[in-house]
């Protein structure tokens, strides 16, 4: 018996060590309902595992992560200012035009708000964000997980749903003091519920083993095509509804889950180069007061380019001179000295030609009618 | 009392490591492994503490150290991931035993040899993590990426050879 051991010892470590790892799996999963791993947080005494590896690292991975970023800070401050002056100009027109349409919109926005208070909305304003930065990853193109440089130290809670300026990116898995886990869109665990902007269909939105991000929960639908918008829908609890996602990339047929759709999306964020996020701390049913004082600003603006065009339009006695009843918006009477237009041939909505003063062979009308010329003869006197 | 010829392989081949190199080089490789895919996100195929793994093993020749160091290694991987931990601990565990039982067949000193090795261990840890996922997690949706696999086994293999260079200067005889 003693000789079985000596003999087959390394065979009965690596039996050991394998069966022993086995049954730590089999405590660590909780099978999910649906029958795939669950993204959502683990229990204290994984998390504690987790947190001695993830504090070898992390020190090493900010240390790291601050020199590039020195070098970086250098790059952009100092040396990659060429352009500066012509970006500044673009941005100027940009802003001047994003204005107006925030003026365009701030009508809309009013209305929805009312309507949304008719109907007694619940609409989930986010009311507070923790700016973080990207300090590591996982290291493995399996498990689609970034470290951010902050943590419950910071008001970071397991669940808050992580966005960029361009659109969402994933959320936050486990939260240790001065870390956190970013678990991104793209991982096969992570999810979220999503609505087709144009169409308002909804489906769940769920990472691929590719790091792809798909929905393919939905059935074929002539309604769906390419390049439409996808936003959050807020029935998931985690994202605020009406973030943007992505658009639509391309729909196939799932071969494997029939008679499904794989619908795979684009993110708005750019997933695989993410340096800075926002994570999204608090949440309100009422609008938070910055966000109330832009809105007044939009509405007040909104207000003055209204009254404006119609003290332009009271002030053009030409338009409506002749007809003091008009209102504003009112169609014009038609012109007598104007033809009808006819539909399909060109031009024939001018105005109708004055009579020449002194008439001569060149003036409309004097040249006699075709059929009435004979080949060969010549010009008449 | 046991009795080894003077040209037995175990005899003339058999290295050990400073108990610092020991724990910092593994170390150190998770570590950039970490850092990597976040200057560049394809670097994410690579699997440098696998070959760190592979190194000390078919350097010791000593399954029972093989199966230890890599199944610790793995361990620290699972606690950066959001895997359960004991799924990439079961896969090098496994991977430093075999390769602590290959290196006493193969020369480990010849090129190609570690190439070979390097990319075969790749492939294989491939399949048993599809295996441990599939089968001991129950995720039905995990599916293999052929194409990605051996892309991922190319690449490693080309890594290992400047690694593989570098930690044989750690290396002393026993």
């Amino acid at each position: 018996m003693d000789s079985f051991f000596v003999r087959f010892k390394n065979s009965l470590v690596l039996i050991v060590i394998v069966l022993a790892q086995a049954i730590m799996l089999a405590v660590q999963v909780q099978r999910p309902k649906d029958g795939m791993v669950s993204g959502a947080p683990e229990g204290k005494h994984t998390t504690l595992l987790r947190y001695w590896a993830v504090s070898v690292m992390s020190p090493f991975e900010r240390v790291g992560h601050g020199a590039t970023f020195d070098v970086r800070s250098v790059w952009s401050n100092y040396i990659g200012l060429r352009h500066t002056h012509q970006q500044n100009e673009a941005l100027q027109l940009e802003i001047a035009r994003l204005r107006q349409e925030q003026a365009a919109f701030a009508e809309d926005a009013a209305q929805g708000r009312r309507l949304q208070a008719l109907l007694a909305f619940k609409q989930q304003y986010i009311t507070s964000t923790v700016a973080a930065q990207v300090i590591g990853t996982s290291g493995s193109d399996t498990a689609r997980v970034l470290y951010l440089d902050k943590g419950s130290a910071d008001g970071l809670k397991p669940d808050q749903a992580v966005m960029t300026p361009d659109g969402i990116v994933g959320k936050l898995r486990d939260v240790f003091p001065h870390t956190a886990q970013l678990l991104l869109l793209s991982d096969p665990t992570s999810g979220a519920g999503v609505v087709l902007e144009s169409t308002r269909i909804r489906g769940i939105l769920r990472g691929t083993a590719n790091g792809r991000v798909e929905i393919n929960n939905l059935t074929a639908d002539s309604r769906i095509k390419p390049g439409e918008k996808v936003i959050t829908s807020g029935g998931d609890q985690v994202f605020p509804r009406g973030l943007p996602v992505g658009v639509i990339e391309s729909i196939a047929p799932d071969p494997l889950h029939q008679p499904y759709t794989a619908i795979v999306i684009k993110p708005d964020a750019n997933l695989s180069r993410l340096e800075e996020v926002l994570v999204i701390t608090g949440t309100d049913a009422v609008m938070p007061v910055a966000a109330q004082q832009d809105a007044a600003i939009a509405d007040a603006a909104a207000q003055e380019n209204k009254r404006a065009a119609d003290v332009v339009a009271e002030r053009l006695p030409s338009v409506n001179g002749d007809q003091p009843d008009a209102k504003p918006g009112d169609p014009p009477p038609p012109a007598e000295n104007v033809l009808r237009g006819v539909p399909g041939i060109p031009n024939s909505g001018l105005p109708k030609e004055k009579p020449a003063v002194h008439p001569d062979k060149y003036s409309p009308g004097a040249t006699p009618p075709a059929d009435s010329l004979q080949p060969g003869a010549g010009p008449q006197p | 009392m046991a009795e080894h010829s003077y040209t037995s392989r175990r005899e003339l081949d058999q290295y050990g490591f400073h108990s610092a190199v020991t724990l910092f080089a593994p170390l150190a490789f998770i570590l950039l492994q970490a850092v990597l895919p976040r200057l560049w996100g394809p670097l994410a195929i690579l699997d440098l503490p696998l070959i760190v793994v592979i190194f000390f093993a078919v350097a010791r020749r000593d399954p029972i150290k093989g199966t230890v160091t890599g199944t610790l290694v793995g361990l620290f991987q699972d606690g950066l991931t959001n895997h359960p931990f004991g799924v990439n601990g079961i896969a090098k565990g496994i991977i430093g035993y075999a390769a602590a039982s290959i290196g006493f067949a193969v020369d480990v000193e010849n090129l190609i040899n570690r190439i070979v090795l390097n990319f075969g261990f790749s492939l294989v840890q491939s399949g048993l993590l599809f295996l441990i996922t599939r089968f001991l997690l129950g995720d039905s949706t995990i599916r293999l990426l052929p194409v990605h696999e051996l892309l991922r086994a190319v690449c490693n293999a080309a890594v290992s050879i400047p690694i593989f260079y570098l930690l044989d200067r750690f290396r002393v005889r026993e």
